[in-house]
C-alpha cells in the first residue's frame, strides 16, 4: 500500500502508467462517444412532449454531470496538495481545470440551444443555469489564477484555496431544481425510486455519461503527461523521452 | 433507424436547426480537448530534443577545442 503511494509521487512512473492507460482508454472513449451519439440521434424515438429537440439530452446531461464530478477531482486534488504538499496532486488540479471548463461550457451552450425550441428562450437567470455559470467562472478562475503567478508553488496554493471555496457552489447546482421552482426540469434519473425516463432513452444516455467520464479521464491524463514533462524537463528521464520521441 | 430518410434526419421535424449545431459544436470542443495536450506534449519533446542536440554539439566542440 505504501509503495503504491510512494510510486504515485514519482513523475516517471505516473507518466508511464498514464500512457499505458491512454493507449486503450482513448479508443474505447472515442468508440463509446460515436456509438452513443449515433444511438441518440438516429435510433431513439422523439420525446412525446419535446419532440426531437430532446436529443440534445445525450450531450447536455453527460457534460453537466461530468463537469460537476470533475470539480470534485480538482478540489480534492487541491486539498491534497495543500495539506500534504503532494506535487502530483497539484499536477492533477491544474490538468482538471481546463477540461472541467470545457465541459461546463458544453453543458451551458447545449442547454441554451435546447432551451430555445423548448422554453422559447436561449437563457433565463434561473438557479440551475446561474449556478452552472458560476461553475464555469470557478474553473476559468483556477486556470487564470494559475497563469497569473510566476511562482508556481504560490499559484498552486491560491488555486487550491479557490477551488475549495468554490465547493460551496456544488450542492447549490445539484439542489437548485428542487429548491427553486424554475424552467429547468428536475432530474429524470434517480438512484433511489423510479426514474422518470423510458429505458429506450435511458440506455443511450447512460452510455454517453460513461463516455464523458472516460473522456474526462483521457483529457486529465493527457494534460497531466504534458504538465509532467514540462515540470521535469531538466531531468534525465524526460531528456531520454525527448531523445527518443522528439526527433521526428 | 427512427427517421425514414436522410432529409428527415437533417430536418428533425424542425428541430434539426438546434440539434445538429449543438452536436457539431460539442464534437469540435471534444476534438480540441484531445488535440491540445497532444500538441503541447509533442512540441515540448521536439524543443527538448533540439536543446539536447545543441548542448551535445557544444560539448563535443568544447572537447575538440581543448585538444
Amino acid at each position: 500500500m505504501w509503495t503504491f503511494f510512494h510510486k504515485l509521487g514519482s513523475p516517471p512512473w505516473l507518466y508511464a502508467i498514464a500512457g499505458a492507460i491512454l493507449r486503450w482508454l482513448i479508443p474505447v472513449t472515442l468508440t463509446a462517444l460515436v456509438v452513443g451519439m449515433i444511438w441518440g440521434l438516429l435510433f431513439t424515438s422523439p420525446d412525446f412532449r419535446q419532440g426531437n429537440s430532446y436529443r440534445i439530452i445525450y450531450i447536455h446531461v453527460p457534460a453537466a454531470v461530468v463537469a460537476l464530478a470533475g470539480y470534485y477531482v480538482m478540489a480534492i486534488a487541491g486539498a491534497i496538495s495543500l495539506i500534504w504538499r503532494m506535487k502530483m496532486a497539484d499536477v492533477v488540479m491544474k490538468a482538471a481545470a481546463p477540461v472541467g471548463a470545457a465541459l461546463t461550457f458544453i453543458a451551458l451552450l447545449t442547454g441554451a440551444i435546447w432551451g430555445k425550441p423548448t422554453w422559447g428562450t436561449w437563457w433565463v437567470w434561473d438557479a440551475r443555469i446561474t449556478s452552472m455559470l458560476i461553475l464555469l467562472f470557478l474553473y476559468l478562475g483556477v486556470v487564470a489564477l494559475y497563469e497569473s503567478f510566476d511562482n508556481k508553488e504560490a499559484a498552486g496554493k491560491a488555486c487550491a484555496v479557490l477551488s475549495l471555496v468554490g465547493m460551496v457552489n456544488i450542492p447549490i447546482v445539484y439542489k437548485s431544481v428542487d429548491w427553486w421552482y424554475s424552467l429547468h426540469q428536475p432530474a429524470s434519473i434517480k438512484f433511489t425510486g423510479e426514474s422518470t425516463i423510458d429505458p429506450s432513452m435511458l440506455y443511450p444516455l447512460l452510455l454517453m455519461i460513461a463516455a464523458f467520464y472516460a473522456l474526462f479521464t483521457c483529457c486529465l491524463l493527457m494534460n497531466m503527461r504534458a504538465e509532467l514533462l514540462q515540470r521535469e524537463s531538466r531531468t534525465q528521464w524526460v531528456k531520454k523521452i525527448a531523445d527518443e520521441e522528439g526527433r521526428g | 433507424m427512427y427517421f425514414d430518410n436522410v432529409q428527415a434526419l437533417l430536418v428533425m421535424e424542425g428541430h434539426g436547426a438546434y440539434v445538429w449545431p449543438a452536436y457539431l459544436i460539442t464534437v469540435a470542443i471534444i476534438m480540441m480537448l484531445l488535440i491540445a495536450p497532444m500538441r503541447r506534449r509533442s512540441r515540448l519533446l521536439q524543443r527538448l530534443a533540439a536543446e539536447g542536440r545543441r548542448s551535445e554539439r557544444t560539448t563535443v566542440a568544447g572537447v575538440r577545442g581543448e585538444q
